[in-house]
């Protein structure tokens, strides 16, 4: 579904010129749920604009569903660290917003809204205004804003980053059912392992500057997962480790 | 957060009593300053020509209070005629001033010089150009308004949260849907910053443009009562601008918050 091949990014500054990523490829197939992990400089968020078509690549080519990316495109949702959430619409708007800019059918589109906020636990918020809601109901929104173009992607920029470890851990729990429910293809940047063990079908680690292919880590456990004592807590801890490992010790000290 | 989940909503109004309470140090702040006001004439035995007592003041404004109504309705459909001119030309003008960098470069050294003129020095002119009617006053009051809104609407439109710009580009949003879903809303607050800053500034414009040439208005009533030593009347009719600027002043505001609850807090 998403191709990455042997991508490149160099930033051009004042200071020179600066690497982020160097010859990255990465294949993402129908339906998986991709983590990329990395410290930060690692191009991760680089990557992810670059598939969003935000951005251009210096050298390479990216292809979603078989067409190469050369703009911003309605087929792939993107959802921001911060919620960007239009503070005088309130939620149904906000949710509603992007099928006003595609000139979707409305009675459909309320009733696909209605749908994904009843999903998040958001029902009877609706006409709230984006202030009057607290952080993580704020993101709730965001995701559901995401969700509704239908996406056949949805790339996730450290969605939860902004939250506290808590509301963190309840949107992690939300977006694997949602996940569960609809498997659509995702690739989502963290800096968290947690959040990568848990979402993901295979975790991605970049080593930083520039930003390289380290290693992919297969995720091979069944869902739904959990940190908590129920759920394969053994496998995913020794899996937890192994990628702290990689995030944690330099490339040349680990070769 | 978590503990956001219970952030006081504008659902929850305090009640009746504490509303009332939040009423108290302006009412406080007035009456002591006549207080202050009404001592020192006694104090001081100061004469009534040089400064009235509050009491000879309330006197006036009761025994001339159709003169004094007459006239205020005159200064402030100036006042009111020249804001909404200036807002009726001002908010096309941001627009087109944001619209692009090299328009901007022009217009604003001359919105700049325009501004830095004195306007009691244009007064005199717009009478001999626009003559004694209601016209030149509200001209006036025009270009007192015009600058602040120009300026804080160019200053909101080219301000929009960077979040929000990316989010219409990832949804590859047309330059028409940019503005009209997010660059317009999101220069709102900053546009009634403008309004607010030009309001208080509309009365001194329709005052000043009363002190010469006019035959009725607050302004001229200030004058005429000057001729005849008459303090008192002055005094009322200052007063009287006094309230027409903060009523005109907290009624935009109660505006403001009716049309933009989210100002302020996001």
């Amino acid at each position: 579904m998403i191709g990455i091949r042997n991508v490149s990014q160099i930033y051009r500054t004042r200071a020179g010129d600066v690497e982020a990523l160097r010859e990255v490829s990465l294949e993402v197939a129908d339906g998986e749920f991709v983590a990329i992990v990395g410290r930060s400089g690692c191009g991760k968020s680089s990557l992810l604009r670059l598939v969003a078509g935000l951005q251009e690549a210096t050298s390479g080519e990216i292809t979603v569903a078989g067409t190469t990316i050369r703009g911003p495109r309605r087929d792939i949702g993107f959802m921001f660290q911060r919620p960007a959430l239009l503070p005088w619409r309130s939620v149904i708007d906000n949710v509603l917003l992007p099928t006003e800019v595609f000139k979707q059918d409305r009675r459909d589109a309320r009733t696909r809204a209605h749908e994904l906020l009843d999903l998040v636990g958001l029902n009877g918020f609706e006409k709230r205004l984006p202030h009057e809601l607290s952080g993580g109901m704020q993101q709730r929104v965001s995701l559901c804003r995401a969700l509704i173009q239908q996406p056949r992607v949805l790339l996730m920029d450290e969605p939860f980053s902004a939250l506290d470890a808590l509301t963190r851990a309840d949107l992690t729990v939300e977006l694997q059912r949602l996940q569960m429910k609809h498997a659509s293809t995702v690739l989502f940047v963290t800096h968290s392992v947690d959040e990568a063990v848990l979402l993901a079908d295979r975790v991605v680690v970049l080593s930083p500057r520039p930003g390289r292919l380290r290693q992919i880590v297969g995720i091979d456990i069944a869902r739904p997962r959990s940190l908590g004592r129920d759920g394969h807590s053994a496998e995913l801890g020794v899996l937890r480790a192994q990628l702290h490992d990689l995030l944690m010790t330099p490339e040349e000290v680990a070769r | 957060m978590t503990v956001t989940e219970t952030r006081r909503t504008s659902r929850d109004k305090p009640g009746v009593a504490a509303r009332w309470a939040q009423q108290l140090p302006p009412v406080l702040g007035v009456v002591a300053a006549t207080a202050l006001w009404w001592a020192i004439t006694v104090v001081f035995e100061v004469e009534s020509f040089i400064l009235p007592s509050p009491v000879e003041v309330a006197q006036t404004m009761v025994e001339e209070s159709a003169y004094l109504w007459d006239n205020t309705l005159v200064t402030l459909a100036e006042t009111l005629l020249g804001f909404l001119m200036a807002i009726a030309i001002g908010v096309p003008l941001a627009l087109i001033v944001t619209a692009s960098r090299m328009l901007e470069r022009t217009v604003y050294p001359l919105l700049l010089m325009l501004n830095a003129v004195p306007k009691v020095a244009v007064a005199p002119l717009l009478v001999v150009w626009m003559g004694f009617g209601q016209f030149p006053k509200v001209f006036l009051v025009f270009l007192v308004c015009f600058f602040p809104i120009v300026i804080s609407t160019a200053a909101g439109l080219s301000s929009t949260p960077a979040d929000l710009v990316e989010l219409g580009r990832s949804l590859k949003t047309n330059w028409w849907q940019t503005f009209r879903m997010i660059r317009m809303p999101a220069a709102i607050p900053q546009l009634f910053v403008g309004l607010k800053l030009a309001i208080t500034l509309a009365v001194i414009g329709a005052v000043i443009a009363e002190f010469v040439g006019a035959t009725e208005g607050l302004g001229y009533a200030i004058v005429a009562s000057g001729a005849s030593a008459d303090t008192a009347l002055a005094f009322a009719a200052m007063i009287l601008l006094g309230v027409m600027s903060v009523v005109l002043f907290y009624l935009l505001a109660a505006v403001e918050r009716f049309f933009v609850p989210w100002a302020d807090r996001s």
